[in-house]
């Protein structure tokens, strides 16, 4: 199975990365950008994993629920 | 006194913590992380450093070290963990400590020394310094930026749980005197049976002269006066 799982900060927490990026994205000559978050994604290969499994491991180990939020996307 | 510190792949401050902690009376071991026992201390340190490279996030995969099972066992036994830097931040990913920390407001990895005011002594790792007390002890971290949502602020707040807030030379919790963006410029926390502390700021570079502060001795003289009570008793 392969699967990707999509990682943002949660909306409630100040993100300084997307913040440095907005910045940069206004000097490179686009003043209109309004936010930018920074999050991660990470594509999983995995044999005989399911889904319920794999959701524990998104809330476990791959994000924190504290300041993060997950998507996982399957691709069967 | 029996203390240990915990190394795991990318400690760097574990050398200076064992030091101390023997400058300071403690029998001290360290202990590797793929250790399954972290049994029979009076006292665990969880030292700064970059552990696992700090990937995926800082803390998140120290967290599921073997030992950790143990120091979350001996935790819950009330023993006194204390988490330094990265220490703090696997306390928190661990669920031991409350709130997460994220990266630094200015983005910045911040070295420099920083002024903490103590907000509660009633615990083992303050309890030799007066509430108010201004500490300089050094910071030296690219995401001390700490975060807990409004509810667990309030909890924090109202247990008197915050043990130290980054202040200005005069004790004014100030914005100006925030170095990293942490909300309500906690510094340090400790847990609701006050036996875990986790700070970002390093008291194990601040114990000796020649390196500029010695304010850092005040969490090691309350660890000593703290186990020296309950041997007495």
């Amino acid at each position: 199975m392969k699967a990707k799982v999509i990682v943002m900060p949660k909306q409630s927490i100040l993100d300084p990365q997307g913040v440095a990026v907005r910045e940069a994205m206004r000097h490179h000559g686009l003043p209109g950008v309004k936010s930018v978050r920074v999050g991660k994604m990470l594509e999983v290969e995995v044999d005989g994993a399911d889904e319920g499994k794999m959701h524990e491991i998104c809330r476990d180990l791959l994000s924190n629920p504290v300041i993060e939020d997950y998507t996982l996307v399957l691709e069967k | 006194m029996r203390a240990a510190v915990i190394r795991f792949p990318g400690s760097n401050c574990d050398q200076d913590c064992h030091f101390v902690l023997r400058e300071f009376g403690f029998a001290t071991d360290y202990i590797w992380h793929k250790e399954s026992s972290a049994a029979g201390y009076d006292l665990i340190v969880l030292p700064g450093g970059f552990s696992y490279g700090d990937y995926l996030r800082c803390g998140a995969i120290a967290r599921f070290s073997p030992v950790m099972k143990s120091v979350v066992e001996q935790a819950g036994r009330g023993v006194l963990v204390l988490g330094i830097c990265n220490g703090f931040q696997i306390l928190c990913e661990s669920g031991l400590l409350p709130g997460a920390l994220i990266r630094n407001r200015d983005m910045h990895f911040i070295c420099e020394h920083v002024r903490l005011r103590v907000e509660n002594s009633a615990n083992p790792f303050l309890r030799a310094a007066d509430v108010g007390r201004v500490l300089r002890v050094p910071i030296a971290h690219g995401e001390g930026n700490y975060t807990a949502d409004s509810k667990t602020l309030s909890v924090l707040n109202a247990e008197q749980r915050v043990v130290l807030r980054y202040c200005d030379a005069a004790g004014g919790v100030t914005p100006g005197a925030n170095p990293n963006g942490s909300v309500e410029n906690i510094a340090g926390i400790c847990n609701e049976r006050r036996n875990v502390f986790g700070l970002m700021p390093h008291p194990e570079r601040a114990c000796d002269p020649k390196l500029l502060s010695v304010d850092g001795r005040a969490v090691f003289d309350s660890l000593v006066m703290t186990l020296a009570n309950s041997r007495a008793a």
